[in-house]
């Protein structure tokens, strides 16, 4: 099954936060999941403010500037795994040093 | 006895066999089936149709020796034919035959002795922490008790359409997230027991103390909670909370008999026939808890289940130790400092020191907000003022706690005391 998780956390608080132990520690969660197989891709993402949301109402194309959601949760990263079952997927999310301080949204994607 | 009598009796006979086997055995035929097509829906509904044949082929062939056999073949069969005929994909199909196809015979001893595990494996994911807990309890009524979803809704005091709702949304959530249909590994299982374990306290209670309803004790729902609370406790030997649980449910379901009246009416545990109370029941709680103790990890279960013990090897009311059900709930209320355990605790006080003491502790933690609006309040209020032969404003309080409750049970044990305080208020404080 593949999940998609959604890493998220407020974008001031993550700044700070993220110091040399936590790069450490997600490194080691990266290259855990990169031996075990089950990572299909991995991306962190420029802040929300470099954001763009584009809407196409009654024809016309809308750009906002900008998420979609304001507010200070925005999410920083996603990652896509393969793995056998939402137990395993709540384990690989658990390790993902942001779960610390944001969290992470597993959703299954539809087969 | 004329001859359409026996008919008659027969007919009934294999109504009786077929409401026991339902009772006992659902939940395996639905967890065999769960686990055979992992498909909730289908499980469910060829359940469903095994027991509706169940009725008309038993009542032609007489019951079957082994009733839950013939149940998980006829259900297994089923559930091969459904899944031909809607062609669901052939996939699974074949992935069945495989299993099948090897026993010309099914091997009937395999298949039960395989059941229990696949109930606690239907149990383990009904509890999983991904669904919401009244989602949990819900599905695991439904799927291992096999209550209806009208049931469930009046037991929780919801809409049908409402339940409906959540039942199926639960099942797609299920299916759809990939919750894993099995029992967790070694280093999940604490978390994950201690769900399972709520569940079943919650399904026992709603059973012991229907929240609405016609009758006090919802019998089935204890014996489920009950008979699970063993698997549980059975297969979790180093569990001491799920074998705490197995007995404070052994212990409080042995007084089931001698809670009501021959007439329906709630007694309450000081004018109970303790002869009433069922001894095997007792014994086997006793020695489920010694053996939990054993472990020196005391929590809520076990402690609850040490009050229950106190109460259940007292012969007479008045030899209560109350003074040692205070200290254990004082033990209770640190681990778990809860509004019901705080009450509890204020009402073995009251036995033990007195009911203007209890009073006291009561208007006190009401004072301080440790005691908010809890639905029993005016029920223990009304009790402590009634022991102090304050009948005014025990009739008052009655009055108050009979609002509060929808079993009608209860209500009508409430009506009798403020009967009662009403005979006996004095006639310038009576209403109007």
């Amino acid at each position: 099954m593949q999940f998609l998780l959604l890493i998220s956390a407020d974008e001031e608080l993550a700044e700070r936060t993220i110091d040399a132990e936590g790069s450490a520690a997600f490194t080691t969660w990266l290259s855990d999941l990169e031996r075990r197989g089950v990572l299909r891709a991995h991306r962190g993402l420029h802040p929300s403010p470099t954001a763009t949301t584009v809407r196409v109402r009654d024809g016309e194309v809308l750009l906002t500037d900008g998420p979609f959601i304001e507010g200070k949760e925005q999410i920083g990263g996603f990652a896509l795994v393969d793995c056998a079952d939402l137990d395993e997927a709540i384990e690989i999310a658990a390790g993902h040093p942001a779960t610390r301080f944001g969290q992470v949204e597993i959703r299954p994607v539809r087969q | 006895m004329s001859e359409h009598s026996a008919a008659a009796g027969a007919v009934g006979e294999v109504e009786q066999a077929l409401t026991e086997s339902f009772r006992t055995d659902w939940g395996r035929v639905v967890a065999a089936l769960i686990g055979m097509t992992r498909d909730w829906d289908l499980a469910e509904e060829c359940a469903q149709d095994t027991f509706a044949t169940a009725l008309s082929s038993w009542r032609r062939d007489g019951v079957p020796d082994r009733p839950l056999g013939w149940l998980l073949t006829t259900a297994r069969n089923r559930a091969i034919d459904r899944i031909r005929r809607d062609r669901v994909g052939d996939a699974k199909l074949r992935e069945l035959a495989a299993v099948t196809a090897p026993q010309p015979e099914v091997d009937l001893d395999a298949l039960v002795s395989g059941v229990a595990d696949d109930r606690l494996r239907l149990l383990f994911t009904c509890c999983h922490p991904a669904l919401a807990f009244e989602a949990q309890v819900t599905l695991a009524l439904r799927t291992l008790c096999g209550l209806t979803t009208t049931e469930i809704a009046r037991a929780f005091l919801v809409g049908e359409q409402t339940m409906a709702k959540r039942l199926v949304r639960t099942k797609q959530k299920i299916t759809a997230a990939g919750i894993p249909y099995r029992v967790p590994p070694a280093h999940r299982l604490p978390e994950r027991t201690t769900a399972v374990l709520g569940v079943l306290y919650l399904l026992f209670n709603e059973g012991y103390a229907a929240s609405a309803g016609p009758d006090l004790i919802r019998r089935e729902l204890c014996e489920q909670a009950v008979r699970l609370a063993a698997l549980v406790a059975e297969q979790m030997p180093d569990h001491p909370e799920a074998a705490g649980l197995h007995a404070l449910l052994l212990l409080l379901d042995a007084r089931s008999a001698a809670r009501v009246d021959a007439t329906g009416a709630l007694v309450p545990l000081e004018e109970q026939d303790r002869s009433r109370w069922n001894a095997a029941m007792i014994d086997a709680g006793v020695t489920e808890l010694r053996r939990a103790l054993e472990h020196e990890r005391p929590g809520p279960y076990q402690l609850q289940g040490l009050i229950a013990a106190c109460h259940a090897t007292t012969a007479r009311a008045q030899d209560t130790d109350w003074t040692r059900i205070v200290a254990l709930y004082d033990q209770l209320h640190a681990l778990v400092p809860s509004t019901t355990i705080r009450l509890n605790r204020a009402v073995a006080i009251a036995m033990a020191s007195g009911p203007q003491t209890g009073l006291d502790l009561l208007d006190h933690l009401t004072a301080t907000g440790e005691i908010t609006d809890h639905p029993l309040l005016p029920a223990v209020r009304a009790d402590l003022l009634r022991r102090l032969d304050r009948p005014s404003e025990a009739a008052a309080a009655y009055r108050l706690a009979i609002q509060r409750t929808d079993n009608r049970t209860e209500r009508a044990y409430l009506a009798r005391r403020l009967t009662e305080c009403m005979k006996h208020e004095e006639p310038d404080n009576s209403d109007p």
